[in-house]
């Protein structure tokens, strides 16, 4: 240990014994009121935790609060700021909210939210939708597109476990049709909707078509919606348009399922949601 | 007045910091002056200290909706208004422009006169010579404040003292309780100040301004521009030899030394080292030094020279306003004209005109309708049952009068297949008729449908236009339409 220390002979200030490949350090402690100030955060600390509590199981504190007590207490208090909106859409029919431009904003801005949290990892932001999970900012409806018939399906969902779930489901006609009138049938479906077609194949596949697919998909393609049959007549394809997937869902069909949202959020959430994705677009 | 000289013993700030670094500071003890420049100082700080606790309280009649105050920010309501001038938080650029005026207003005058902002208009300096003028009342001047400091606490000190910084915070709470004014309607804030009505973020306001006023007027005075203000170090960029700065003619005060009355002035320079410029120098340099960072160019050593030249019998103006050009010249015996047009002063003045010209008309053709158009990003678009592609905009309307306004909406640049606009309370609006709001912005949710492949799919651009139906006022902004790739 050296009894003196060696002094920077430009600075003046103490040079510390440590080396490194010849860089040595000055010593350049910290200024006493910046120690300060972090002991003093140290200590406040300490005192911050025996005031207000954080812990689990921690109790309350001197003050007879914790965290947890202030966060519902903001909680509470954001809750009866909202009350007179809430109050007004849970009392009110849609027609009402709809007439109502404080409450029918309210709708919106909190169906927004509540989209985002429970809706948009299937149906994209903003009801932009994805393979397999239908667009809701769009024209077409599977099951209905009135704010009745949104609230319902948003209530029970679709082919869950729910009594009054809405339910359908196309049958599987592997095995049942041979390759050739499938085809035939998926030539016949291009053709309702415009879509590039072997026409004479087109001709055969209407009978097959009348046969299998009509009394759900109606004669000229138009679905049905109390069954939730896809309208084939149109531009929108919840899988694809693609032939070769026409097919597959014609011998192995997919169907998505929707989970019942009653009593997983409120009744004014659902009021709520209803509006916004009525308004997104595609309501009827 | 005497013809007696006295010497001061004082020495320049500068000169007693021993290490430049770091030094303690050197209080200033700035004695009394009186001659032209102070006089203008004078005039200066009582003008603009009128404007400022008074300019609040002018009344500017704009309709029974709008406040009455002529210089107003309100910050709740989102509007600035300047006499006839209504401003939304959207056009801060005229702010913006308002301070390139400003510093270019500051730069051309610098380059012509030095530092004539800091010696006369700076806040800093008006509020400390203010400050000053206060400590000169209860205290004294300069002898009697440097003995009272070096003297021993006694009654007669403290109440001395005590009183000093009671006036001095009385003037800070005022400057702050000003300075709220422009900021909420006076007439009434003032009221509801003294009966503790008028809310926390007022009294929060003053007592910080009250706490800046007295903090760096009444103590950190002349460090506030040695140290603190980025001003001083770059304000010397706009300086060169034709730019007028206080200066001693050294050519003609050296060599000084002491005179006694009836004495020779043959072989000696007229300056007679009594001190007095150093004496009165509000930030602590001897001007004779030559040009210094933390001269202000207030002047006052010149007045307090000419004093002491008057009273020796020798010219005055031995520390003048001079430029460096002319004072080289001086000192050859020639004389030559200022030179008020240089390349340097013509710039500022052109940059000056052309900019004030732009904010000028900016204010003068300034729209009172205005749109924003937010493209819908999720999703981008739509594709609808037909085969069509729909993109979805939201469009914000600015009514800037404070009356009703019905708008025609149309769009250029694209042919829509459908066009549809809800309104803000999501019915549909009919006749593309939109309805503006009186002094507010009004929102529209717009949806377009083109058929696919009519349009460029990685954006079409087109236009979004809105028109007054009853004037000719139009709005318009671009926007595009985007389908699949």
């Amino acid at each position: 240990m050296p009894t003196k220390a060696e002094k920077d002979k430009y600075s003046g200030t103490e040079i510390r014994d440590h080396e490194w490949d010849g860089i040595r350090e000055l010593n350049t402690p910290l200024p006493k009121w910046w120690v300060y100030v972090f002991a003093a955060t140290i200590i406040w600390s300490i005192g911050y935790f025996a005031f207000f509590p954080f812990l689990p199981g921690q109790g309350v504190g001197f003050f007879g609060k914790n965290q947890r007590i202030a966060l519902s207490e903001d909680i509470a208090a954001a809750q009866a700021a909202q009350a007179r909106f809430v109050d007004g859409i849970a009392a009110a029919s849609y027609e009402e909210i709809q007439a109502d431009a404080e409450l029918f904003n309210f709708s919106i801005t909190g169906g927004r939210a509540a989209f985002a949290d429970n809706c948009a990892p299937c149906h994209g932001g903003g009801g932009a939708g994805r393979p397999g999970f239908p667009v809701l900012a769009d024209d077409d409806w599977l099951w209905g597109g009135t704010v009745e018939e949104i609230a319902y399906s948003i209530n029970h969902g679709i082919r869950n476990e729910s009594p009054d779930s809405r339910f359908s489901e196309m049958p599987a006609f592997e095995g049942v049709l041979g390759d050739e009138e499938v085809d035939d049938i998926v030539a016949f479906v291009d053709s309702l909707s415009g879509l590039p077609h072997d026409a004479d194949a087109a001709v055969r596949g209407a009978t097959g078509y009348a046969d299998n697919c009509a009394s759900c998909h109606g004669d000229q393609g138009l679905g049905l919606r109390e069954l939730g049959a896809p309208r084939l007549s149109d531009q929108i394809w919840l899988y694809s348009s693609n032939s070769e997937e026409i097919a597959s869902q014609i011998l192995r069909p997919k169907h998505g399922v929707m989970p019942a949202w009653q009593g997983r959020v409120n009744e004014t959430t659902v009021k709520m949601l209803t509006l916004y994705v009525h308004s997104l677009g595609g309501g009827e | 007045m005497s013809d007696v000289v006295t010497v001061e013993d004082a020495t320049s700030a500068t000169k007693l910091r021993k290490d430049p670094l770091y030094a303690d500071r050197v209080r200033v003890y700035p004695k009394l002056v009186k001659g032209t420049f102070r006089r203008l100082k004078w005039i200066a700080l009582v003008m603009l200290l009128g404007i400022y606790y008074g300019a609040a309280w002018i009344r500017w009649d704009r309709g029974p909706d709008a406040p009455d105050q002529a210089f107003l920010i309100d910050i709740v309501g989102r509007r600035a208004y300047f006499l006839w001038i209504e401003i939304w938080p959207q056009e801060l650029y005229f702010l913006m422009g308002l301070l390139i005026v400003a510093a270019l207003a500051l730069f051309l005058v610098t380059s012509l006169a030095g530092r004539v902002w800091c010696g006369y208009a700076c806040p800093q300096t008006v509020w400390t010579d203010l400050f000053m003028w206060v400590e000169r009342k209860i205290e004294g001047d300069r002898a009697a404040r440097i003995r009272l400091d070096k003297g021993p606490l006694t009654a007669g000190k403290a109440a001395r003292k005590v009183a000093k910084h009671v006036a001095w915070l009385v003037i800070a709470v005022l400057t702050g309780g000003a300075w709220i004014m422009y900021f909420n309607d006076a007439p009434t804030v003032v009221p509801a100040f003294f009966t503790g009505e008028a809310g926390w973020k007022v009294y929060l306001f003053v007592a910080l301004f009250t706490a800046t006023t007295y903090t760096l007027a009444g103590w950190a005075r002349e460090q506030v521009c040695t140290y603190m203000c980025p001003w001083p170090r770059f304000q010397a960029a706009m300086f060169d030899e034709d730019t007028l700065i206080v200066t001693y003619e050294k050519w003609r005060g050296e060599p000084r030394a002491f005179h006694k009355k009836g004495q020779s002035w043959e072989g000696r320079g007229d300056c007679v080292d009594c001190n007095q410029c150093v004496a009165v120098c509000p930030v602590g340099i001897d001007i004779r030094d030559g040009q210094q960072l933390e001269c202000i160019s207030c002047a006052l050593c010149i007045d307090a020279c000419n004093d002491v030249m008057a009273k020796v019998g020798r010219p005055g103006n031995l520390i003048t306003y001079d430029t460096e050009r002319r004072q080289h010249d001086s000192a050859q015996g020639t004389t030559r004209p200022y030179r008020l047009v240089r390349p340097r002063t013509a710039i500022y003045s052109l940059l000056l005109a052309s900019v004030a010209c732009l904010v000028g008309w900016g204010l003068i053709t300034r729209s009172s309708l205005d749109i924003n158009i937010l493209h819908d990003r999720s999703p981008l678009f739509v594709k609808l049952s037909d085969g069509s592609i729909r993109n979805g905009y939201t469009l914000k309307v600015l009514n800037k009068r404070r009356e009703d306004r019905m708008l025609e909406f149309s769009v250029a640049g694209i042919d829509p297949e459908q066009l549809q606009i809800l309104g803000p309370d999501a019915t549909g609006v009919e006749d593309f008729t939109l309805h503006a709001a009186p002094d507010t912005v009004t929102t529209y949710q717009v949806y377009i449908a083109l058929p696919d492949g009519t349009f460029d799919p990685s954006g079409e651009e087109f236009s979004i236009e809105v028109r007054d139906v009853d004037g000719n006022e139009l709005a318009a902004s671009k926007t595009v339409f985007r389908g699949p790739e």
